[in-house]
């Protein structure tokens, strides 16, 4: 055992100790363990004049249990005890138990809080920092709502020792991380700045890890502390070593301090006044010539903690944006790090080049360095720096080396490692697209890509080549050319078949004409590789073959044998079966005027965002930074595109969104069929859009419809045409899961929210919005939470509830604006809208909400989850009182019935549940038959009230269900049947 | 600011944790077993710093024992080697040459010390010398308590 330090440490402590560590076995462990965790409990338990030291010294062996990996589920009783004591040690014991050990959850929380809370307002200042520290350990909600309005008063007061100051700022900046709203900015706040002044550098430290995150959220409250910063900075970086004394770290001066300065100005733009700004660049140059003195020691700290304050005026200077000179001697400073000899230094040089790559004034010079950074990819033994190498390469990419980059990324992807794979794979796929030296390199450099990496290349790059290549036709007869050789090799990836059925099915006839590719041998080609694929690939070549029958009339018979296949017209696969059914009888049926028509080439797409620049932003967040930055200041911003694309909710048409209504189809949720949606996924690729035809969305999982067969409106240009009657059940069986993709998420709004009033509204990569709602007769309250997912604030943060039409009669709406217009990147926002229902109504209001996100405008449209049945109320009453009822809505138009194919799997508690939920009072023993149910309710609307009584009758067997609704009024019939149509 | 510090051994025992973040019991152990593998794994020469999740994982090993930081984004990470440095620093002019046995008996002390220069996943005290003394003060309030405890316990009051 070693010598105990100091104090009289506890024996017994010390003693159990070396009991566990001279344990042979874990078994002897665990042994020895419980015998003590048997007498802890016991003591615990028995000995109610159990002293102080007693209680500490146990609550210490439960803690170090704990650290031995097991669970502690007792002693918090006599830790919190400890917390009271008033001998400093037992104090201080009971602090460390609780800030380890107790979970925020806990039902101990109130007695701990109050513990705290007798410490807080002692005169003893080191019990005061004691729970201030326990404060800022834990920091939960309860403690900041009980706790947070006492903090910011020990930081101004003047009678405050400087080390209680140090804690109360950093115990206040965790409770404002926990819960903003507890801790509202007051005449405190100026106070704090000035914090920035104060003689003791601890206190400045701390003050200004406050005051930087309290001025990302209201930078306003604290302008005035960019000029305390910066005068603040100067006397620091212009400070000899010895000046600062202490606060000095291995020869260089606060770094902490200096990097917390650093990073405070990082939320301002640069100053204006001139002056101020003089004087900030004199610190950045003066941290810039630093970097070149030669080193005051040799140590890897005196290295670290210049260069960490050099790194950190490195970002400022690219923040700002603005100082053509510092941005280059900044890249030329980064340039040396990429050749030093730590890895570490090499690693953050790489990190940061790759920020200055997107400014305008340090990109040329960041080019520079291509070839260093080409050799770190190759020689760098570690995998982290060489992602961050492959990053810098992506950065600096543009028109003039995108050809060489491209081509070393292509030779390092054969030997890279498995986990950074797919990311390359993205990024090539988009440099080749984003700077293709011309149509045919980037041709090559996807069939390249697909055939080194043919696993890691997703759907969607192999879609966007496809799409490239009908867009520009000037290359579509060199893609023929060259899918036709690749897919010569003995040995090719699936994702080239892919490539090559869809090219060889468009364009096939354009190399038709050489005796080497003629019709007969593409198909063979083709064919000889069908049997070993998968059946969406097989699905596709189907689909090619349909094709060829029309490109090549001349070996229409040998196509149709394929077709013909029992392998085929008898597969397992629906999907596959159908295929080769349809087009076996369209090849027989149709003349070949129709089939040209049917099978005519695909339209051009639209032009639209590339659909893997959205993949890579969504795998890695940090690569849209770039992306947007540089979209501000290219011709060609990906602005609302990128957003609407990925925007899971379809925008109402009465509100349209330009981009949503260019794109021909309504986007589908899923990501992967995004672009090329429902024009090259799955078999409606065969069907050109032409005025008779449109292509329908196949949602990506959705089994594959064919074509639609429900009558969805012509303005989505999704008129549906069943190609073989035969199969119209099977359409049929699959209505529910994929109802047209136009009101597709409206149709899941209603489902989720008919039923609920909490629950995650809405959620992409930036945002999430959470909904919670309380009703009441005709009157209900909702919550809207907004969370910005990102680190960046959304600016200009506008939500307005619409109701269009005549909703604006059936319902009130009053929508409390925001106090704020700027939430903030990881902050939450609350909105509270208050509704009042006039009469019934069917369609929802629309929610829209604008947004800046680093500069681009974001728009969002949503439907809110405001129904009819939200305001119905249910109704207890016997069996003769609701047939009394039922007969006398007889009138016509009181009653609607509908008989529906159940959507769900029939389950008497689901429903159950569904029915409670939607607000009806179930009248059980009502109905004979046990399986039936029967209820009766009240909507309350201002104008009038309407009673409704229901009966629901499943039909196991055939899997499907009979609603009869009656109310006494004919509009409210109808909603609400429209409405639990959707539930079952 | 910094989510969480991990102190664990080259056999992968942990030896000290604090949490800046609430966290579900079940989530932390999950944490540790994944992060203390991936770093176990790595070679000497290697890159102290590597993405994990959302954060950026800031590690250093001395002697016998690796020290884990988990940073944000924006946080510096260089700095966050040297605040480990400190660390090791007060632990070993408060032990005097430290080794990992010290920090597994007097664990406790460990915690108090990273309580001094770290509070709530900021820094609070950069100076070494403001750090130890106000260690040496606690120290000073235990020598007391202790002191009168002696004192009654000769008197044969428990």
């Amino acid at each position: 055992m070693p010598t105990v330090a100091k104090g009289d440490a506890m024996r017994g402590l010390a003693v159990f100790i070396s009991d566990i560590r001279n344990c042979k076995s874990k078994e002897a462990e665990q042994k020895r363990i419980n015998k003590e965790l048997a007498n802890i409990r016991s003591k615990f338990k028995g000995d109610k004049t159990l002293d102080g030291y007693s209680k500490k010294k146990y609550v210490c062996k439960l803690l170090f249990i704990f650290l031995l990996g097991h669970d502690i589920d007792f002693g918090h009783m006599e830790a919190v005890n400890l917390l009271s004591s008033n001998k400093y040690t037992e104090k201080q014991i009971g602090y460390l138990f609780i800030s380890v050990l107790v979970n925020t959850e806990s039902e101990l929380i109130r007695l701990i809080i109050q513990a705290i809370k007798n410490d807080l307002f002692t005169r003893n200042p080191v019990h005061i920092c004691l729970a201030l520290q326990c404060i800022a350990n834990i920091g939960s909600k309860e403690m900041a709502e009980a706790l947070a309005p006492e903090i910011p008063k020990l930081i101004v007061s003047g009678e405050t020792l400087d080390a209680v100051k140090q804690s109360a700022c950093l115990c206040l900046l965790r409770l404002f991380r926990t819960s903003p709203e507890t801790v509202p900015s007051g005449e405190w706040t100026q106070r704090v700045g000035h914090l920035l002044n104060d003689q003791h550098l601890g206190v400045v430290t701390s003050a200004t890890s406050l005051i930087h995150t309290l001025a990302q959220k209201t930078p306003e409250d604290f302008r005035q502390c960019v000029q305390l910063a910066i005068s603040r900075l100067s006397r620091i970086v212009t400070s000899s070593y010895t000046d600062l004394q202490d606060y000095t770290y291995y020869f260089v001066p606060a770094p902490w301090l200096s990097v917390k300065l650093l990073r405070l100005l990082q939320v301002y733009p640069p100053p204006e006044d001139p002056a101020m700004r003089g004087r900030l660049n004199e610190c950045l140059e003066t941290i810039l010539n630093k970097a070149q003195e030669p080193p005051k020691s040799k140590k890897v700290q005196h290295s670290n903690a210049k260069n960490a304050v050099l790194f950190e005026a490195i970002n400022l200077i690219i923040h700002h944006d603005t100082e053509p000179t510092l941005l280059v001697r900044a890249c030329n400073q980064l340039g040396q790090f990429l050749q030093h000899r730590e890895t570490n230094l090499r690693y953050l040089a790489l990190e940061s080049m790759c920020l200055l790559a997107s400014s305008e004034f340090s990109h040329e010079a960041v080019k520079k360095h291509m070839d260093t950074v080409i050799t770190a990819l190759k020689t760098e033994r570690d995998v982290s720096v060489r992602q961050r190498a492959v990053d810098l390469l992506y950065g600096m990419c543009d028109k003039s080396n995108a050809e060489e980059i491209v081509a070393e990324m292509l030779s390092y992807l054969e030997t890279a490692d498995y986990s950074i794979r797919e990311e390359m794979v993205l990024k090539v796929a988009i440099l080749a697209e984003k700077y293709p030296v011309d149509y045919t390199w980037y041709v090559d450099t996807i069939l390249n890509l697909i055939r080194i990496a043919g696993d890691y290349v997703s759907d969607e790059v192999w879609y966007r080549v496809i799409q490239i290549v009908i867009n520009r036709d000037d290359v579509q007869g060199y893609a023929a050319k060259v899918v036709f050789e690749a897919l010569q090799a003995p040995a090719c990836h699936e994702n080239m078949v892919k490539v090559g059925g869809y090219i060889l099915g468009e364009f096939g006839n354009l190399i038709a004409g050489d005796q080497r590719s003629s019709p007969m041998v593409q198909f063979q080609l083709l064919h000889s590789k069908y049997h070993l694929c998968s059946a969406p690939t097989r699905g596709l070549l189907l689909s090619t073959y349909i094709k060829f029958i029309n490109l090549f009339p001349e070996i229409k018979g040998q196509l149709q044998d394929v077709l013909r296949n029992n392998n085929n017209l008898q597969n397992a696969d629906a999907e596959l079966q159908q295929r080769a059914i349809e087009y076996l009888q369209l090849s027989t049926v149709a003349s070949q005027d129709v089939l040209a028509t049917v099978l005519e080439e695909m339209p051009p797409f639209p032009e639209r965002e590339s659909s893997i620049l959205a993949k890579l932003k969504k795998k890695k967040p940090n690569v849209s930074d770039i992306e947007v930055k540089e979209g501000k200041k290219s011709s060609n911003p990906p602005t609302l595109n990128n957003s609407a694309a990925n925007t899971p909710e379809a925008t109402p048409a009465s509100a349209p969104v330009p981009v949503m209504a260019a794109a021909p189809a309504p986007a589908p949720v899923q990501s992967a069929s995004d672009d090329l949606l429902g024009l090259s996924a799955g078999p409606a690729a065969a069907v050109p859009v032409t005025n008779n035809f449109a292509a329908p969305a196949a949602p990506a999982g959705g089994g594959g419809l064919l074509v639609d067969v429900f009558d969805t409106p012509p303005a989505q240009n999704n008129v549906s045409t069943a190609l073989a009657p035969q199969a119209e059940d099977n359409f049929f069986n699959m209505a529910g899961e994929t109802a047209p993709s136009g009101d597709a998420s409206a149709t899941e709004l209603d489902g989720r929210f008919a039923i609920k009033n909490n629950g995650v509204l809405f959620e992409n990569e930036l945002l999430q919005i959470g909904v919670k709602a309380e009703y009441k007769g005709n009157l209900g309250r909702l919550g809207l939470f907004y969370g910005n997912k990102t680190s960046y604030p959304f600016q200009f943060f506008t939500p307005t509830v619409s109701c269009p039409g005549e909703l604006a009669s059936a319902l009130n709406v009053q929508t409390k604006p925001l106090d704020v217009n700027t939430v903030e990147g990881g902050a939450q926002v609350q909105q509270i809208i208050n509704v009042e229902c006039i009469a019934d109504f069917l369609d929802a209001p629309i929610l829209s909400i604008k947004f800046s996100y680093s500069g681009s405008m974001q728009q969002i449209n949503l439907m809110l989850p405001v129904m009819l049945n939200k305001f119905f109320e249910p109704v207890e009453m016997d069996a003769t009182t609701f047939f009394n009822r039922w007969k006398q809505l007889n009138s016509p138009g009181q009653e609607e019935q509908k008989i529906f194919k159940a959507t769900y799997p029939i389950n008497q508690d689901n429903s159950r549940t569904k029915l409670l939920g939607f607000g009806f009072g179930l009248l059980d023993g009502v109905d004979p038959n046990p399986d039936n149910f029967v209820g009766a309710g009240i909507i309350k609307a201002q104008s009038s009230q309407v009673g409704c009584l229901l009966r629901l009758e499943p039909n196991m067997q055939a899997q499907m269900y009979r609603l009869t609704l009656r109310t006494s009024s004919n509009s409210v019939t109808t909603r609400l049947a429209d409405l639990l149509l959707k539930l079952f | 600011m910094m989510k969480f510090m991990l102190l664990f051994s080259r056999q992968g025992k942990v030896r000290l944790q604090q949490w800046y973040s609430a966290t579900q019991e079940k989530e932390k152990k999950k944490i540790m077993r994944e992060l203390i593998t991936i770093i176990l794994a790595r070679k000497p020469k290697m890159c102290s710093f590597l993405e994990w999740k959302e954060y950026k994982i800031v590690y250093k090993r001395y002697a016998s024992l690796y020290f884990c930081c988990a940073i944000e984004k924006g946080d510096n990470e260089l700095l966050t080697l040297e605040i480990i440095h400190r660390y090791v620093e007060l632990l070993d002019k408060y032990f005097g040459s430290v080794c990992e046995l010290d920090i597994i008996f007097n664990f406790e002390k460990a915690y108090f010390i990273l309580d001094e220069l770290l509070v709530g996943g900021e820094i609070q005290e950069t100076s070494k010398k403001n750090c130890l003394k106000a260690i040496a003060a606690q120290d000073l309030l235990q020598e007391e308590a202790d002191a009168t405890r002696n004192v009654l316990e000769e008197m044969g009051l428990p």
